[in-house]
């Protein structure tokens, strides 16, 4: 993917995610597109970061957190802030990431008691940045939701583990290794949890082939799916 | 313990190649399976002794295919470990090469006792990214409320039944069954099929109720408030049922918050938390109902609070019917053409299938809905990019979607919070320290179901 891609973003706004490039108008890969706009290229950017006021309650939720991480003296957790579609998503660094879920779990204002799991996504495009955890968390006593998004290079796929905090990360941080190959520090046995021990890769990451067979009938075969026409 | 240098033998060549004897740095192991006990039972002698049992993933009171690994000292527990993965089919990856609308047939498999609610989940998560959310017509939104709580009934039929043939209460069993029939019945009149029935579709549900299915509802609920009571009162004050479950599989607030836990484990505890109250979806804040708890922490107060929540579910379901009737003809589907499905299908003559009225349409009138029918079919519609998590109150607790869209025609990722696969993780904090037995009562409790914990 070439450079002149990327949206050009004002100083001091963090840069665009870029998730996926469309070419022509269909986005059908190996295929004539007699439409005339098959040489058009178009960058696929997520919600860009937001800036204050975030709207709803997310301001009273950042407020909360700012002061609360200021308590602790945390510093430079907080890579940037997506507000998108009703939900707020903290990006944190990831030597942070161990205090700032304390500091979510413990201060009374904030009180994210449950955590509902991690799980991780794979973007090949994002050079040093290849492997998110994502976190979701819960407050009941708030009742707000908030997730948070930590991000690895795909040559250091290494994280700190929350377990210790939110023990019910035990199994979800198996799952992101075996599919992800994130690697959780400090997690008490890091191994697979759904695929065979002995399996070799990590079978969500997009480098990772679905496989499957042509399957035939009456005569006419169907690829698998993964060699079907596709959109996108 | 560390397994180089294994050696493996047989100790008895000739009768069960599976069990042998090896040596490792912490003794000698014999593994033993079947009824071959005996030919070991004097064999460590003067040696520490463990034994591990395997408990599954074959076994009929394990629900499913879940393995148990339990270290035991006579008939105590002294150590619990679960190994899953034996259902895992790769949902998820699959549908990142499958279009929105077909991943609907692949998460209604997940939890296949509650395949509405993985529907649900899955649309809500996608309607959500596409910004449709407030546009889904009102007679959907009843539907979906409707067969979430019926198939909540069911789901915590299967609880019962399962849970009480493990603990040997058979008739529960039929009775459990033999009343999820009386709803399989009606799932199958409004979607064709007894489970995974694809019908919850983004933007609204697959089809309309069919003529004469509300009445047929309306008339099935007496019957089964009738049986459900029958069969609550076989277990509700039996001495056997209680000797086996009170204060069997304690789980207190703490431990519930710690690990994750939702649902009825977590409502056992006294804390009435759930989803359709305090973030409600689908329009659960227009129903009454109550929020079933229990301060118990065991596997007994889960059944209560399992048979009373069967009553809350009959009380909405009331509610949709009357909404039914007060709605027919309406939109069952969102308005915007470009992501609705086009046809809605009808029973042709030849017995199955197509809709004669939208072929004409589309072949004869409408070049606009030929191009959107084609398009809609062959390619899917566009979600843009971002990301989402939608969650619902499902049988056993939170149910939650995790979306991200890259702007094509499908997911470019999506994970499911399977309340079932967190739940799973109390099975050692319920069952450490307590009877063999008492496991079964445990794990019946939490009611993992196999297909949702391993997707």
């Amino acid at each position: 993917m070439s450079d002149n891609l990327i949206p050009v973003v004002p100083s001091g706004v963090a840069p665009l995610d870029v998730i996926a490039v469309r070419e022509g108008a269909f986005g059908v890969a190996g295929s004539g597109d007699t439409s005339g706009f098959g040489g058009l290229v178009e960058a696929i950017v997520l919600p860009p970061a937001s800036q204050r006021p975030y709207g709803g309650d997310f301001d009273e939720l950042a407020d909360e957190l700012d002061l609360s991480l200021a308590a602790r003296h945390i510093t430079g957790a907080i890579e940037k802030v997506v507000v998108d579609r009703g939900e707020i998503t903290f990006f944190v660094e990831r030597s942070k990431i161990r205090e700032f879920v304390t500091t979510l779990r413990d201060e009374p204002g904030l009180r994210f008691e449950l955590c509902v799991g991690v799980s991780g996504v794979h973007y090949p495009l994002e050079a040093g940045r290849e492997l998110h955890a994502v976190y979701h968390f819960l407050s009941i006593t708030h009742n707000r939701r908030v997730r948070v998004e930590v991000a690895a290079p795909d040559s250091d796929p290494r994280i700190p583990s929350i377990v210790g905090i939110y023990p019910t990360c035990d199994w979800h941080e198996r799952e992101t290794w075996d599919f992800f190959g994130i690697v959780f520090e400090g997690h008490p046995a890091l191994t697979r949890i759904a695929m065979p021990d002995d399996w070799p890769g990590h079978p969500q990451r997009k480098d990772y082939p679905l496989g499957g067979i042509p399957v035939e009938y009456k005569g006419a075969t169907t690829p698998p799916p993964d060699q079907r026409r596709s959109y996108n | 313990m560390s397994t180089e240098n294994i050696t493996y033998s047989s100790a008895d060549a000739g009768t069960d190649s599976y069990a042998g004897t090896y040596e490792t740095t912490e003794g000698k192991v014999y593994s033993v399976s079947g009824g071959d006990w005996d030919t070991i039972s004097a064999a460590p002698d003067g040696e520490k002794e463990r034994i591990v049992v395997n408990m599954g993933p074959q076994h009929p009171s394990t629900h499913g295919v879940l393995r148990l690994i339990l270290e035991i000292e006579g008939e105590t527990v002294t150590e619990a470990r679960c190994g899953i993965g034996y259902l895992h089919t790769g949902i998820e990856k699959n549908m990142e090469f499958r279009s929105f609308t077909q991943g609907v047939t692949f998460v209604t498999r997940m939890d296949y006792l509650a395949p509405f609610f993985n529907e649900t989940a899955y649309c809500l998560a996608v309607e959500k990214l596409l910004g449709i959310t407030d546009q889904i017509p009102e007679r959907a939104n009843v539907i979906r409320v409707m067969m979430m709580e019926l198939n909540r009934i069911s789901s915590h039929l299967v609880a019962l039944a399962t849970g009480g043939m493990e603990l040997g209460a058979l008739t529960a069993m039929t009775f459990g069954f033999r009343e999820r029939e009386l709803i399989l019945d009606i799932f199958e009149m409004i979607t064709g099929l007894r489970m995974n029935s694809a019908y919850i579709r983004p933007g609204g549900v697959a089809q309309d109720i069919p003529e004469g299915g509300v009445d047929k509802i309306a008339e099935t609920i007496p019957l089964l408030r009738r049986r459900l009571k029958d069969t609550a009162n076989l277990l509700i004050d039996n001495n056997i049922w209680m000797g086996r479950t009170v204060e069997i599989g304690f789980l207190d607030l703490t431990g519930c918050m710690a690990l994750g836990v939702t649902g009825p484990i977590l409502r056992a505890t006294g804390l009435p938390h759930d989803l359709r109250k305090s973030q409600p979806y689908c329009g659960y804040e227009t129903y009454e109902f109550d929020v079933v708890t229990e301060t118990t922490c065991d596997a007994y107060g889960r059944f209560l609070i399992r048979v009373r929540e069967m009553e809350q579910s009959m009380r909405i379901v009331e509610q949709c019917v009357e909404r039914l009737r007060a709605s027919a003809g309406e939109p069952v589907m969102v308005a915007d053409k470009k992501i609705a499905w086009p046809a809605q299908l009808s029973v042709g003559s030849d017995g199955q299938g197509n809709s004669l009225d939208h072929i004409k349409e589309i072949m004869s009138e409408s070049m606009e809905a030929l191009i959107h029918h084609f398009k809609l079919v062959t390619e899917g519609f566009r979600v843009p990019a971002g990301q989402a998590y939608a969650a619902i109150e499902s049988p056993r607790g939170e149910l939650g979607c995790h979306l991200v869209s890259s702007g094509g025609t499908r997911p470019y990722r999506i994970h499911f919070r399977d309340p079932s696969f967190t739940n799973l993780q109390s099975t050692a904090a319920m069952s450490e320290g307590g009877q063999i037995a008492d496991v079964i009562a445990a794990v019946a409790s939490i009611d993992p179901v196999m297909g949702g914990v391993d997707r």
